[in-house]
């Protein structure tokens, strides 16, 4: 499976709402968000406005360096629209992030691997992905 | 306040079918109520309250129309959704309402076809934007798990195939079981990569059919003519990625339904004579032993080697109906069906090649949901009175 690449796929538009809409603007905008607790100091992912550890209502947007290592993955080989392998990044800022890689050999993904955002279009803003760094 | 001992499991049925092109949904939820009410020796108008879950059709207010309950009777309405555990979460929410009087004969009902009918989709939640285009499916949700597994425990894929092959071993023996050949670890893990590192054969079934049963209270269970199964011990749990902070993926739920189950019960891992472990994937079944603790966090590779699920042969005769894995997964929920067994096996109703001697002490645990994102688990300890 070592020649199995990344195929061009048509991601959904994200549809947004007033929670995580900074989070899309920014998206357009290049940047990888994510959220801080001010309360704790704990970051998270995916954005909410209420810290999922502490409870507390004061979070604030952060830009996230978009850096991290591969927590896990699996490549799933029978899918309709080709090979894609889905997996967990854990940032460098702490949160992981489910996301896939692309652009990259997929055979050769492994734990622990460096790893990097980058945006890929859609119908609405664009959705991160990771790819190796 | 405990469950220990108030509700009484009096009537199962498991659907036959595998394939079911000419029945509807619905009416596969009406011929296993039909099935397990008669199993009990009782009758649609006993019953006074009724569990569902995502699969019932429309919800609980349609099924209970359709299946035309006595409603001037029925008093208690449950339809606590948890994926494949739901119906585990369900005999624990039964037992609560028998033991606070708010009903005395419950229904418990799954049904359902993917094999020939279109599923309908997985409602979403507030993470969809963020994570519905990376394409989590049972597979590769699962192979994650597996992934970190390995590299963390070093846990093989040999290792894994060997609960498929005790399934196997198990399956030979039921007429109704949809994969009954005996395979070998060879044949598992030279079997398709489906998602890696799972093969195709570390993979359930995928059928039509459903199943049934009837909790009751111990003075009715009594009155009846069956032998006498009852709960006495309940947990459940749920885990996610909660914000992503120290995601860990090589442990489930279960770390937490089990204790709950385990101290209410009274009893622990060594006295359970038989198990019937959720097994939507040969993963699934090995971390949940260990989240159990029918053996060390990393040590159930060791574990399940060398025939040690296999009844008659190993510590721990597991899904003696050949499981998910070989007979049965309807509607790709498998909770149900993990519960008839182990009450086969304290009935001594399992097939004689795997009923378990004087099995008098049995647990029951499922997962819902996917194990690699966020997941319910539920834990049931029954025993033989």
């Amino acid at each position: 499976m070592s020649e199995a690449k990344t195929q061009e796929k048509k991601y959904p538009a994200p549809q947004g709402n007033p929670e995580t809409q900074a989070f899309w603007d920014a998206a357009k905008q290049g940047k990888f968000m994510i959220k801080r607790c001010t309360a704790c100091g704990e970051a998270h992912y995916f954005p909410r406005s209420i810290c999922p550890f502490c409870f507390s209502d004061k979070t604030v947007w952060e830009e996230s360096a978009g850096e991290g290592e591969i927590y896990t993955f699996s490549l799933m080989r029978k899918s309709p629209t080709g090979p894609y392998a889905i997996g967990y990044v854990k940032l460098k800022e702490g949160p992981a992030v489910q996301t896939n890689f692309v652009d990259c050999d997929l055979g050769a993904l492994k734990i622990g691997q460096k790893v990097k955002v980058v945006f890929k279009p859609t119908d609405g803003a664009p959705l991160p992905f990771f790819t190796t760094a | 306040m405990t469950i220990k001992g108030q509700a009484y499991i009096a009537g199962i049925y498991e659907h036959p079918t595998r394939h079911a092109p000419d029945k509807s949904t619905a009416q596969l939820h009406a011929e296993v109520a039909k099935g397990a009410i008669e199993d009990a020796g009782l009758t649609i108008d006993d019953v006074d309250g009724y569990f569902c879950a995502g699969d019932a059709p429309g919800g609980a207010w349609p099924m209970v129309d359709y299946l035309g309950f006595n409603t001037k009777k029925l008093r208690h309405i449950d339809s606590t959704e948890t994926g494949g555990c739901s119906y585990i979460i369900h005999i624990g929410h039964a037992a609560e309402a028998i033991a606070a009087g708010k009903c005395s004969i419950a229904l418990v009902t799954l049904a359902g076809k993917p094999r020939t009918s279109v599923m309908p989709p997985r409602a979403a939640g507030a993470e969809v934007d963020f994570e519905t285009a990376y394409g989590a499916t049972t597979h590769n949700a699962y192979g994650m798990c597996a992934m970190r597994h390995m590299h963390d425990y070093g846990t093989t894929s040999e290792q894994l195939a060997w609960i498929k092959v005790a399934a196997s071993h198990h399956a030979q023996y039921n007429p109704h079981a949809m994969l009954k050949d005996v395979v070998t670890v060879e044949d598992v893990v030279n079997s398709p990569m489906i998602s890696d590192p799972l093969h195709r054969m570390d993979c359930c079934v995928v059928t039509d059919g459903g199943g049934a049963l009837i909790v009751t209270t111990p003075e009715i269970a009594k009155s009846l003519k069956k032998p006498l199964v009852r709960l006495i011990g309940h947990g459940e749990a749920m885990k996610g990625p909660r914000g992503g902070k120290d995601l860990d993926l090589t442990y489930s739920a279960g770390v937490w339904s089990g204790p709950r189950a385990f101290e209410e019960a009274g009893v622990r891992p060594s006295d359970i004579k038989y198990a019937s472990i959720y097994d939507s994937f040969t993963i699934t079944v090995l971390m949940q032993l260990e989240d159990l603790g029918f053996c060390k966090k990393g040590e159930g590779g060791k574990f399940v080697s060398d025939g040690n699920l296999i009844s008659g042969v190993g510590k721990l005769p597991f899904n003696t109906d050949g499981g998910g894995l070989c007979s049965n997964h309807p509607v790709n929920r498998g909770g149900m069906t993990k519960i008839l067994e182990a009450v086969r096996q304290l009935r001594g109703e399992a097939h004689p090649k795997v009923q378990v001697p004087n099995c008098d002490l049995a647990l029951v645990h499922g997962t819902g949901g996917l194990l690699g994102v966020r997941h319910a688990a539920s834990t049931a300890v029954l025993e033989r009175v």
